[in-house]
């Protein structure tokens, strides 16, 4: 015996037995059904919930990654532009306390550039431009003195807004740095410029410095999308950055981009008075790591509680299907025990009918016997042959009418066994209505058979047609008082079948009980030891019978039952489980 | 004595008035309520016979039936039916009940003895 055949439950493969009684149920789709509703009400909250977890968890990441990188941003940007700011400030002090004469001097300027060295850091060099635009002193590794930069656009743009801080160049010493550049006046009227260079150094020091996670960068760019400081994966100095450059944004703004490696989260932000714009570069694909972990246990835990869920549905189907099963085998087995018993005890009713019957044919010959002997005895004379025929002739017929009724309810015990023949409607109403006439005539209840002649014969099973006819029946005498009348009725309701109603005029069924009737145990005989089960048995038997039985009734004018069997079916297995 | 049969079946009770007679009873039959009710209400019976089962009439309304019309008369119930109600009703509404078939001698035994007993 395989796994396979051990697991499976026995109502798999339906019902075993309990004969005619069919199950109520399609134990097969009742187990498919209560899996499949269990399953659904269980695992699509379930499955639900993870994917809104999965979405809401994915999101909360997200929007941690997105504020982190603007609070980033941001915070550099402040340090970047406070170190601007600061250089240019410094720068702006000392054009405003010392006098042009003194900064022209090489000793002032060269006294200045090393006080602003130690005292802010990152100057490389100093000039002075007067305001033809050429340099009047310089100090620094470079000899640059005299140069005019009339024509530069950072000397216009200091001359006409006071103080100016370029983007970061390789100018002719071929380090990057930047410049700064501030107007001062003169005291008799005029401007001039001071100008420092200030190494990029300090600047990339902080770049370096930030704390970025998920594989981050950090950088400068220009407004054209040249790179200023060098990035770890987006190219060094001066090289055209690979991710579009944003619009001009005074606020630190975060974008999200989709690309081939998983995205980034950009954010940017410019440094105020500055062509630059500070850019903070992230991999969304490292920043969701941690998260990716959550999910694949999300996913475990998803996995473990749908496969527990699962076993505990089919387990809990199985073993309450397998239940209701044995319950239904049980029932159908009871039924045709209960089926059995109603047609023993309604041969015990018919055979005590049967005995009152036999009993006058009996007691006649016991008469007629009993006259020849004393007409031998007491006569003075020997009885004439013709008075003795007579006699024998009447004790004959007796025996004869005896007879005739045992055989009858021979015929009746006999029709246990299912046996299907083509038998007559008409015939096995006749039979069984045989039994009660002497009941019938005692009571004057006149009972009438009407049969149409059209009416063929059915291939059906005898005893259960007789069982059938006589639970109508006794019924229907057990509802009229002496003197009512009972019609037999067959007929043709349709091409395809044919019908026996039993229609009596007796107490009628409450149209509340007429749904109830069939219902195994309901009856209103409860002081007269009615057992409730003939209707619902003989309900029973019809079904078997392929038949239908329907039930017409007025409260106190009667009730007809009517019994239709098709033409050709009559089977007691043949029609499917209900249910 | 005068005994008077009353049963549906009508070669039963002619047959044993017949035996009756030749006993030397004086028995006259009937074979429905109407003729036994003409009979009693004709000639003074002192016992009648009853069926207990007949169509139309039990034996129970024929007695009261009789009675009326003949008071003192004294009954036995005779049956091809032996339900127990029946046997109730008959043992207590008359002075003997008896079962189908009956042995001549036992009727006749039960008439006596209901014609000597008081009770009717």
């Amino acid at each position: 015996m395989g796994m396979i055949d051990r697991l499976r439950p026995a109502f798999w493969d339906g019902a075993t037995d309990g004969g005619p009684y069919r199950s109520l149920f399609n134990y097969r789709r009742l187990w498919r059904l209560s899996v499949a509703l269990l399953a659904a009400v269980s695992l699509t909250p379930l499955c639900i919930m993870t994917v809104i977890d999965f979405n809401v968890t994915k999101r909360a990441v997200n929007q941690e990654n997105i504020n982190r990188t603007t609070i980033t941003t941001s915070n550099t940007r402040r340090t970047l532009t406070y170190f601007l700011d600061e250089r240019l400030a410094a720068l702006g002090f000392a054009a405003r306390v010392q006098t042009y004469e003194n900064l022209s001097t090489q000793d002032h300027l060269t006294a200045l550039l090393r006080d602003l060295k130690a005292a802010f850091g990152g100057f490389m060099d100093l000039g002075v431009i007067g305001e033809d635009g050429r340099q009047v002193a310089y100090v620094g590794p470079y000899d640059l003195l005299g140069i005019n930069y009339a024509d530069q656009a950072w000397f216009k743009e200091t001359m006409a807004s006071g103080s100016y801080i370029s983007d970061i160049f390789l100018g002719f010493r071929n380090v990057p740095h930047l410049i700064i550049a501030v107007r001062a006046d003169r005291p008799g009227g005029g401007h001039f410029l001071l100008r420092a260079s200030v190494d990029t150094q300090r600047i990339n020091d902080i770049l370096a410095g930030l704390d970025l996670s998920g594989n981050g960068d950090a950088f400068l760019v220009n407004r054209e999308g040249v790179l200023q400081t060098v990035s770890r994966s987006h190219g060094t100095v001066f090289e055209r950055l690979d991710i579009p450059v944003p619009e001009q944004a005074d606020r630190t703004e975060v974008v999200e981009t989709s690309d081939a490696e998983g995205g980034l989260i950009v954010g940017y932000a410019s440094i105020e008075r500055t062509p630059l714009v500070l850019m903070v570069v992230k991999r969304q694909a490292e920043l969701m790591r941690p998260w990716f972990a959550m999910r694949l246990n999300l996913m475990g835990f998803l996995g473990a509680s749908v496969l527990v869920i699962l076993v505990v549905i089919l387990g809990v189907a199985t073993y309450m299907v397998e239940k209701i099963f044995v319950a239904d085998q049980t029932r159908a087995k009871t039924m045709h025990q209960m089926e059995h018993t109603n047609r023993m005890a309604s041969i015990g009713r018919l055979a005590a009918g049967v005995a009152h019957e036999i009993n006058n044919p009996l007691a006649i010959i016991n008469e007629k016997a009993g006259l020849m002997q004393d007409l031998i005895r007491f006569s003075p004379e020997p009885p004439s042959p013709d008075r003795l025929s007579g006699l024998v002739d009447s004790i004959l017929a007796s025996v004869e009418r005896a007879g005739t009724i045992t055989k009858r309810l021979l015929s009746f015990a006999r029709h246990l066994e299912v046996h299907i023949e083509s038998v007559s409607l008409q015939k096995v109403a006749e039979e069984v209505l045989s039994f009660l006439t002497k009941e019938a005539e005692y009571r004057r209840i006149a009972v009438e058979v009407t049969a149409d002649p059209a009416v063929p014969t059915i291939e059906s099973d005898r005893g259960k047609l007789q069982q059938i006819l006589l639970n109508l029946v006794n019924n229907a005498f057990q509802a009229m008082d002496d003197g009512g009348s009972l019609r037999v009725r067959i007929f043709r309701p349709g091409e395809a079948g044919v019908a026996v109603s039993v229609a009596d005029n007796g107490c009628g069924i409450p149209a509340a009980d007429i749904k109830r009737i069939f219902e195994p145990f309901f009856s209103t005989k409860k002081k007269k030891g009615g057992t409730g089960l003939g209707l619902s048995i003989t309900y029973g038997l019809v079904q078997e019978l392929g038949g239908t039985l329907a039930v017409a009734s007025e409260l106190g004018h009667g009730s007809t039952f009517t019994v239709t069997f098709p033409l050709d079916k009559g089977d007691a297995g043949a029609p499917a489980a209900r249910g | 004595m005068r005994l008077l049969l009353v049963d549906d079946e009508t070669e039963l009770v002619s047959a044993l008035a017949e035996r009756l007679r030749l006993r030397g009873i004086e028995t006259d039959f009937a074979t429905d309520g109407d003729a036994a009710a003409d009979k009693v209400r004709a000639n003074a019976y002192d016992l009648a016979v009853l069926d207990m089962k007949m169509p139309g009439l039990s034996g129970l309304d024929l007695k009261k039936k009789l009675q009326r019309l003949r008071p003192g008369m004294r009954f036995i119930f005779m049956t091809g039916h032996g339900s127990e109600e029946d046997f109730r009703a008959g043992s207590a509404e008359a002075a003997g009940y008896l079962v189908k078939p009956v042995r001549i001698e036992a009727l006749i035994a039960a008439v006596q003895a209901a014609l000597a007993g008081g009770q009717g």
